[in-house]
């Protein structure tokens, strides 16, 4: 069957080809002018920043050759005792990696504890009072906005070397950055649950431990779960300050040029990395399962 | 009076309440499993807790002292004072310095592992191996903290904010190129099929159908690591890497707490101010919707 075409006059194509043009070319040209920008920027920065392309193309040899020095030196006919001889100090190096699991197990309970009390305070929709309700968004903001290893420097000044101060920075940290998330969480719930209690005269301890907690349960675990591994990561470079967990060593070992330790913990730190990831995005899926069931 | 007439409320409004249950007993009984498992778990949790409070050296007397101490420096801090106009500006240098190292970082970064991210993605790299090598690689490098590339950039370029950009760019080219290449293959395949069918290249319907897909979540992941990287950038000087954390450091290790809370003050306004910043770009720039 013949279809007919609806061809357009020349007037109209020229008319319709112009108004195209129009519209692409102030789009090329806005996005010209941020290209522009975003090199005059990056140009600055460069200076800013000390960059030496020189020194960069002359000594970065020196990269890959770190990691050749830190490759162990296997040898097949030996191959167990030269595996035994790179790992020498396994036995204190997993006692040092469950240290730092800890401070950032205990750092992530604690703040998320914190976050989970100031997340209803800082939340819009089920904040007691505007005052509380704005201070604690100012203290979760100051929280996540100072570094957890910044904390950690000023606490080991005040608390002494160890794990303590890391457990501390971390918390802190922890509380700034799940209370926000939590709060957005609260935000996001069903408000009619909540009506419904408030219209049988619940008090609002019992609006949020009845209508709001449920709802939100699964998140928080979620979320805290997410900030675990960041923290193990946190962890692992308390030590750099002297705020315990394995860094400490790391750090020795980095600054006197040990480089097949320094191979050795960082192989095990990475593993440490992945199976968290591993073990706790497995956990998180199931949450999602179960927030999904209901 | 019949012994059997309903009494409560509920089984007057719900006298078939035994049939049901005679029918369903699995709903009516309590799940055993559930909740002994919840009740497991959480006394894992809470014994995991109090071994870690112990062997942490969380003494109460250690906490009052230390607490102590704390608020002592907190007073000490106020108020913020960096001594003299010479010392502001050297503190304004450093806070340059660590800007100028987020953003290098974070461009540089981004420009790297885009093309890399193309390579771990699944739709795009159909051979395993391949992509697998590349997910791994990504793994690893994100796997080894930033401050932990700066001091293996330092043993390369020297001291310096230089060694502090290489090592943001190191560790953010392994979250970029798994946030890209994870971006790349939740995009959509019709639009790529619908460039194909027109006689595309491969590399115009990856071009044309999924980069405008994607180019939204990197702008706003761009922006976001900016962000970050401003805070990271703030602590990269702690191992000598450039920027105002070398100050940071310095201020605490020679105890000149008014410095110290002037820098934290400095580096928390300037925060906000790219917070704010970043915050109106993503909407200029895609809108206000979620990505």
């Amino acid at each position: 069957m013949a279809t007919a075409i609806n061809l357009l006059s020349d007037e109209q194509n020229r008319h319709l080809s112009e108004t195209y043009r129009r519209a692409v070319g102030q789009k090329n040209r806005q996005l010209l002018l941020g290209l522009v920008i975003v090199i005059l920027m990056l140009v600055l920065s460069a200076v800013g920043a000390e960059v030496d392309g020189a020194k960069f193309i002359k000594n970065f040899w020196r990269f890959p050759h770190y990691f050749y020095e830190m490759a162990p030196k296997l040898a097949w006919a030996t191959f167990f005792p030269d595996l035994a001889e790179w790992f020498w100090g396994l036995s204190k190096w997993l006692r040092l990696l469950g240290e730092t699991l800890l401070i950032a197990y205990l750092g992530t309970v604690t703040g998320a504890l914190a976050a989970f009390f100031l997340g209803f305070l800082a939340s819009r929709n089920l904040a007691i009072g505007s005052v509380s309700h704005t201070v604690a968004k100012r203290f979760l903001e100051f929280c996540r906005t100072v570094p957890d290893i910044v904390f950690a420097l000023i606490f080991v000044v005040s608390f002494g070397l160890g794990p303590l101060p890391g457990v501390l920075a971390i918390a802190i940290h922890t509380t700034g950055a799940l209370g926000k998330l939590f709060s957005e969480v609260i935000e996001n719930i069903d408000m009619k649950p909540v009506d419904g209690l408030k219209a049988t005269g619940a008090t609002w301890r019992q609006q949020v431990r009845f209508a709001a907690v449920p709802q939100v349960l699964s998140n928080f675990a979620s979320y805290s779960l997410l900030r675990f591994e960041i923290n193990v990561r946190g962890a692992s470079v308390m030590g750099f300050v002297g705020a315990g967990g394995i860094g400490q060593t790391l750090l020795e070992y980095i600054r006197k040029f040990y480089y097949s330790d320094v191979s050795a913990v960082l192989i095990l730190m990475i593993a440490t990395v992945m199976i968290i990831d591993y073990g706790t995005e497995k956990v998180r899926h199931r949450l999602v399962d179960v927030e999904g069931s209901r | 009076m019949n012994a059997s007439l309903p009494t409560t409320s509920r089984e007057k409004r719900f006298p078939e309440l035994d049939t049901v249950k005679h029918r369903h007993p699995q709903a009516f009984r309590p799940n055993v499993k559930r909740r002994a498992t919840t009740i497991g778990v959480g006394v894992i949790l809470v014994g995991l807790y109090i071994f870690g409070l112990s062997t942490l050296g969380f003494e109460p007397e250690r906490l009052a002292d230390g607490f102590k101490n704390f608020i002592w420096i907190v007073g000490l801090m106020l108020p913020p004072n960096p001594g003299t106009v010479n010392i502001a500006l050297v503190f304004l240098k450093g806070l340059v310095e660590t800007l100028s190292m987020a953003f290098l970082g974070t461009i540089c970064a981004a420009i790297l592992a885009l093309p890399f991210g193309f390579l771990a993605a699944r739709n795009i790299v159909k051979n395993p191996v391949l992509h697998l090598l590349a997910r791994r690689f990504l793994d690893i490098i994100r796997g080894i903290d930033t401050l932990i590339w700066a001091l293996i950039w330092i043993g390369v370029v020297g001291l310096g904010p230089f060694a502090g950009v290489l090592a943001i760019i190191t560790s953010d080219f392994g979250a970029f190129g798994k946030l890209f290449s994870e971006a790349i293959e939740a995009a959509d395949d019709k639009p790529v099929e619908g460039v194909v069918s027109t006689g595309a290249t491969r590399f115009e319907a990856i071009r044309f159908g999924i980069v405008p897909q994607i180019l939204p979540i990197i702008v706003s992941q761009l922006l976001y690591f900016f962000e970050s990287n401003t805070r990271s950038a703030t602590i990269i000087g702690i191992v000598g890497a450039g920027g105002i954390g070398l100050y940071l450091t310095e201020t605490i290790r020679t105890l000149e707490w008014k410095q110290t809370s002037f820098i934290i003050i400095l580096v928390l306004v300037t925060v906000a101010v790219i917070d704010w910043v970043s915050g109106k770009l993503r909407t200029a720039l895609i809108g206000a919707r979620p990505v």
